[in-house]
C-alpha cells in the first residue's frame, strides 16, 4: 500500500531555504520509504486564507483541503524557518485554525532552518512542545540547517542527518519503532577513516 | 617493559602550606624530577605540551634535550606533543635535532591536548581536530621517512622539493606513540602505521580504555605488523605512596580534595575505588599496576603522574624514592607474566639493529 507523505514547508521567501530543505528530505524520505506518495505544501501560498480562517472560525475550500491532506496523511514533514527565537507567526495560525486533534498520534518529522547555528535548539525548544500538544509522534532526529550546512563542507552532513531522520520515520512506519539503538560498532568505512589508510590520496 | 613518570606541568598552589612555586621554580622542579628518574632506574620522563597558565611546558623539546644532557639512560619522551596545532614540518625538525643531541634516546606522544581554546591560537579549527590530526601526521611521516617531500593537503602550504633537517639518526626515525581515550580514528592511525597505542589511564575507570586497545589491537594486527598481542601499548597510573597507607591517605587528601581536573569532586575513597589511583603503601601500588596487564594484555611502557596538584617537589622526590623500591620487582613481575613473544617497548638501539637485521635478510634473498 501507497504511503501518503504531507511535506508542509513554512518557508516565507521566494524561493526559500526552508522549501529546499523540505525538498531535499522529502527525496530522501521517497528512498527511505520506496512506495511512497509526497505532498508538498507551501503556507506562503495559503497566507490569505489561514489569517482568514483566524478571523472567521473557519477555512476557506482551498486551506480546507490542506487540513484534509493533513489529517488522511500517513506521516508528515513539518519544515519551518526560525526568525526570533521560534517558528513564524504564519505557521502558528496554520496550527491554530487546525483541529485539535488533526494530527493525533501521526509519526511527524521535524525540520528547521536559521540564519546562523546559534538557532540549533530551536526544533526541540519550540517546534517540539508544540507536537507534544498536538500528540503527534515525533521521530527523535530533528533536522537543522544553517546557512554553514549548504556550503560544501557541511552538505554531507546536512544529508546524512536527513537520512538519519527519514530512516527513522520509514522504519515507524513499518512499525519497527524507531530501528534505531547504541552504536556500540566504530565506523571503519567513514571518510575520514578511510583517508588513515590511503595517506596519498588526498 | 618500559616503566617511567609522565607530567602536565603544571603550578598548582600547595593546598597544606598555601605557597605558590613560580613559573621559573616548576621549571627546575620538572628538571630535578626527570633527573632523578634517572637516578632511580626509571626508563622514561614525559613532558606535556601546554600554551596557557598554569601550565610551563611550552617548549617541550628545549626541556628535553637540557634534561637529555643531564641523565645517562632514561628516554626522553612527550605527553604529548600537539599534533594539530604544530607545524609538522616544525615537529619532524625538533624532535630530530631532539633525538641526534640525545644519541636516540628519545620518541615523542602524539596528542590532540585537553585545552580547546588551543586551536584558534595557532590559527587551527577545532571542528576540524581529527582531521589535522590525520593530514599532519601523514605528513610527518612522509618528512622522516622520504629524503625529498613533494606534499600538498588542506591545512599547509604545499611543500616542493621539500627536505626537513636535520635527517633523522641512523635514517631512523624517532618512534611515535598516539595518546588517545576516545577517538577511534587515532587508534587507527596508530596501528596503519605499526605506531604505539597509549591510554591515560588516569581519570576514568580503566573499564573505558579497553574498547580503544583492543581496537587499536585488532587493526595492528589487521594491517600485518604482528598479532593483536603484540601490538605497542602505553598505560598511564598514577599514585601516592607511603611505608604505611593510612599515612598516603591522610597526606594526600588534602592535594586531592582540591586538585584540578577531580578536586571539589568525588571522594578520594570514591576515585581510589573506580579509577586507576592508588593512594596506600608500596605494595598496593604494585599489585594495582601489576593487574593492569590483567586487564589490558601484556604491554610495553607504564607512565606515573607524580607531580601535580600543588605536591611540594621534597615529596615528589621521595615518591619517586619509593617507586624506587618496589621497581625491580614490578619488572621482575611484568617480565614473569609476559609471553616470549610479546616484543619489548621500541628503542632506538633495537630498531636500528632490526633495520640492520632487515636488510641482511633481503641480501640473502636476493
Amino acid at each position: 500500500m501507497t504511503t501518503r507523505i504531507v511535506v508542509i514547508s513554512a518557508g516565507l521567501g521566494e524561493p526559500s531555504t526552508t522549501r529546499m530543505l523540505a525538498d531535499k528530505i522529502a527525496a530522501s524520505a521517497s528512498k527511505a520509504l520506496g512506495d511512497a506518495q509526497v505532498e508538498i505544501v507551501t503556507l506562503r501560498d495559503l497566507a490569505h486564507e489561514i489569517t482568514d480562517a483566524g478571523l472567521t472560525g473557519f477555512a476557506a475550500p482551498r486551506l480546507q483541503h490542506v487540513y484534509d491532506q493533513v489529517m488522511s496523511a500517513d506521516a508528515l514533514i513539518v519544515t519551518v524557518p526560525i526568525f526570533k527565537v521560534s517558528y513564524p507567526g504564519l505557521f502558528k495560525s496554520f496550527v491554530d485554525a487546525m483541529d485539535s486533534d488533526a494530527i493525533v498520534g501521526t509519526p511527524v518529522l521535524l525540520a528547521a532552518t536559521g540564519g546562523t547555528a546559534r538557532h540549533s535548539l530551536a526544533i526541540e525548544t519550540s517546534l517540539r512542545p508544540l507536537f507534544a500538544y498536538l500528540q503527534a509522534f515525533v521521530v527523535p532526529t530533528g533536522v537543522f540547517a544553517s546557512p554553514h550546512d549548504w556550503g560544501s563542507a557541511g552538505e554531507n552532513a546536512l544529508q546524512r542527518r536527513i537520512d538519519r531522520a527519514t530512516g527513522e520515520l520509514a522504519s515507524v512506519l513499518r512499525g519497527g519503532g524507531t530501528g534505531r539503538s547504541r552504536e556500540e560498532d566504530i565506523d571503519l568505512f567513514s571518510d575520514t577513516m578511510l583517508s588513515i589508510s590511503n595517506p596519498d590520496l588526498r | 617493559m618500559q616503566i617511567g613518570i609522565f607530567t602536565v606541568g603544571d603550578v598548582t598552589p600547595d593546598p597544606v602550606n598555601g605557597t605558590t612555586v613560580t613559573e621559573h621554580e616548576r621549571i627546575k622542579n620538572t628538571v630535578e624530577i626527570a633527573k632523578k628518574s634517572d637516578d632511580i632506574g626509571l626508563d622514561v620522563f614525559a613532558t606535556g605540551e601546554h600554551h596557557n597558565p598554569p601550565f610551563v611546558p611550552s617548549s617541550p623539546t628545549t626541556t628535553l634535550a637540557y634534561i637529555g644532557a643531564q641523565t645517562k639512560n632514561l628516554i626522553l619522551s612527550t605527553s604529548t606533543t600537539l599534533i594539530t596545532t604544530n607545524d609538522p614540518v616544525k615537529i619532524a625538525e625538533d624532535y630530530a635535532t631532539l633525538q641526534h643531541l640525545v644519541d636516540g634516546r628519545m620518541d615523542l606522544m602524539l596528542g590532540r591536548g585537553n585545552t580547546a581554546p588551543v586551536y584558534p591560537w595557532f590559527g587551527k579549527d577545532i571542528t576540524k581536530a581529527v582531521e589535522l590530526t590525520i593530514e599532519n601526521y601523514q605528513l610527518l611521516r612522509k618528512l622522516w621517512d622520504e629524503p625529498v617531500v613533494n606534499w600538498e593537503g588542506k591545512f599547509r602550504t604545499p611543500l616542493q622539493n621539500f627536505t626537513a633537517t636535520p635527517a633523522p639518526l641512523d635514517g631512523v626515525a624517532p618512534f611515535v606513540w598516539h595518546g588517545s581515550i576516545r577517538t577511534p580514528e587515532v587508534a587507527e592511525l596508530a596501528a596503519y602505521y605499526g605506531d604505539g597505542y597509549f591510554a591515560n589511564n588516569i581519570f576514568w575507570p580503566k573499564e573505558h580504555y579497553i574498547r580503544l586497545i583492543n581496537f587499536y589491537r585488532q587493526r595492528y594486527a589487521h594491517y600485518g605488523h604482528g598479532t593483536a598481542e603484540q601490538a605497542i601499548v602505553g598505560l598511564g597510573g598514577q599514585f601516592f605512596m607511603r611505608k604505611n597507607s593510612q599515612d598516603a591517605v591522610n597526606e594526600f587528601r588534602p592535594y586531592f580534595d582540591v586538585a584540578p581536573v577531580y578536586g571539589h569532586g568525588p571522594s578520594l575513597e570514591d576515585f581510589t575505588s573506580q579509577t586507576p589511583l592508588t593512594v596506600g603503601s608500596p605494595q598496593q601500588v604494585l599489585e594495582r599496576t601489576l593487574e593492569f596487564a590483567d586487564f589490558f594484555g601484556d604491554y610495553q611502557r607504564q607512565l606515573f603522574l607524580v607531580d601535580h596538584a600543588g605536591l611540594p617537589l621534597k615529596t615528589v622526590l621521595e615518591q619517586l624514592d619509593l617507586l624506587g623500591e618496589i621497581l625491580p620487582t614490578m619488572r621482575e613481575e611484568f617480565a614473569k607474566r609476559r609471553p616470549a613473544n610479546v616484543p619489548d617497548a621500541p628503542t632506538h638501539t633495537a630498531r636500528v639493529a632490526a633495520r640492520v637485521a632487515a636488510a641482511v635478510d633481503q641480501e640473502v634473498t636476493v
